[in-house]
C-alpha cells in the first residue's frame, strides 16, 4: 500500500485554475550545473522524476532484437517558479544524452526553449548537447556557468568552438547565484521574443 | 544477454509498475504532458473501493490543489510513465480535472514570453 505524501499549501501551483504552465530546459552535460541552477531558481523543492528507459545499442538496427535492448533509468530534476497569476514556468533539467530519444521528445515538445549549460574547460563536452538541442529545433542561448564571476575569456574563440549562429546568445552565469541564473533566463527569453517577432 | 543477466534485480523495478498500473499501458493519443497541470474534481466525495492504493493516494494528494504531472510523478516516486497511466485512468473515471498546457501559436507565444519576462524581471530585475 502505497500512502500520497502529504503535502504543504505552497506545493500546489497558486491559482492553478487559471494558470497556463510552460517550460524552459536548463540542458548540459554531465555535471555542469544544472541541478544547481534548477535548484537556486525553483520556489519548491527540486524534484526528481525518472523514467525508464529501452535503450537500443548502438549496433542494433533490427528494432525486434528485443534481446539486444537494456533499461536505464534516467533522473531529471525540477522546478517552478509562479510568474504570474496565468503563467507558471517549470525548468527541467534534462541530460544531454543523445541516446535518450523518447524523453527527448516528451521534453522538447511545447518547450519555450533551452539554456545550454556550458564549461569553458570542457568545451567540447557540449558539442552533443547543441546538435541535440537543434535536431529538436530549439531556439537556445548559451550559459557559461562560471564560478568565480570573471568574464568570459574569448568569448569568439567559444562561439567558434561551439559553432554559434552570430545572433545566439552567450551569457556568463553562476548557477549557485538566483540573480545571477535569472539574468541569464531574461537574455534567453529575451531572444526567444525577438525571433517570434 | 545471458540469464543470469536477464534475471538482474533490474526485474524487480519492472513488475513493480506492472502491478501498479494493473498491466495497463497508455493509450494512444495520451492527453498528459509533463506540464499538464492536474487537480481532483470536486465531486469525488464517494470513491468507489475499486481504485487501487495507488490511485486512491494520487486522487488524494490531487484534491489539495493543482499540481503538474512532473510533479506528481516526483511526489509520488514513481516513474512518469506509471504516472500517465494512473491519471489516464482516473481521468476517464472523471476523477480529474485538467488544464493541458496551451498549444504553440505565435501570438499566444508573444504574449506568454512577455510575461515571462515581466515576471522575471520584476522579481529579479
Amino acid at each position: 500500500m502505497v500512502s500520497g505524501p502529504v503535502l504543504d499549501e505552497k506545493a500546489y501551483v497558486r491559482g492553478g485554475a487559471a494558470q497556463t504552465a510552460v517550460k524552459i530546459l536548463i540542458v548540459g552535460h554531465f555535471a555542469v550545473g544544472k541541478t544547481t541552477f534548477v535548484g537556486t531558481m525553483s520556489e519548491i523543492p527540486p524534484l526528481t522524476t525518472e523514467e525508464t528507459m529501452t535503450q537500443a545499442g548502438e549496433d542494433i538496427d533490427d528494432l525486434k532484437g528485443v534481446r539486444g535492448k537494456t533499461t536505464t533509468t534516467v533522473a531529471m530534476d525540477f522546478g517552478r517558479l509562479t510568474i504570474s497569476d496565468h503563467v507558471v514556468l517549470y525548468l527541467f533539467g534534462t541530460p544531454g544524452q543523445q541516446r535518450f530519444v523518447q524523453m527527448w521528445e516528451d521534453m522538447a515538445r511545447g518547450a519555450l526553449g533551452a539554456l545550454v549549460l556550458v564549461d569553458p574547460e570542457r568545451l567540447a563536452d557540449s558539442f552533443a548537447v547543441i546538435d541535440l538541442i537543434e535536431q529538436y529545433g530549439l531556439a537556445y542561448a548559451i550559459a557559461v556557468n562560471h564560478f568565480d564571476g570573471t568574464p568570459i575569456r574569448g568569448e569568439e574563440a567559444l562561439r567558434e568552438a561551439l559553432d554559434l549562429l552570430p545572433d545566439t546568445p552567450v551569457v556568463t552565469c553562476d548557477a549557485r547565484d538566483e540573480n545571477s541564473s535569472a539574468s541569464a533566463l531574461i537574455t534567453l527569453v529575451h531572444y526567444l521574443q525577438d525571433r517570434v517577432r | 544477454m545471458t540469464d543470469s543477466e536477464r534475471q538482474e534485480p533490474e526485474a524487480a523495478e519492472l513488475v513493480r509498475p506492472y502491478v501498479i498500473t494493473n498491466g495497463r499501458d497508455l493509450p494512444d493519443g495520451d492527453q498528459f504532458s509533463l506540464i499538464t497541470l492536474v487537480t481532483a474534481a470536486a465531486d469525488h466525495q464517494q470513491r468507489p473501493a475499486r481504485l487501487s492504493p495507488e490511485e486512491q493516494s494520487l486522487l488524494e494528494m490531487c484534491s489539495g490543489g493543482y499540481l503538474s504531472v512532473a510533479e506528481i510523478a516526483g511526489h509520488l516516486r514513481l516513474p512518469m510513465g506509471v504516472v500517465k497511466i494512473l491519471l489516464n485512468a482516473l481521468a476517464e473515471g472523471g476523477y480529474l480535472i485538467t488544464r493541458a498546457p496551451v498549444a504553440r501559436a505565435r501570438l499566444v507565444d508573444e504574449q506568454i514570453l512577455q510575461e515571462v519576462l515581466d515576471g522575471l524581471r520584476a522579481r529579479f530585475g
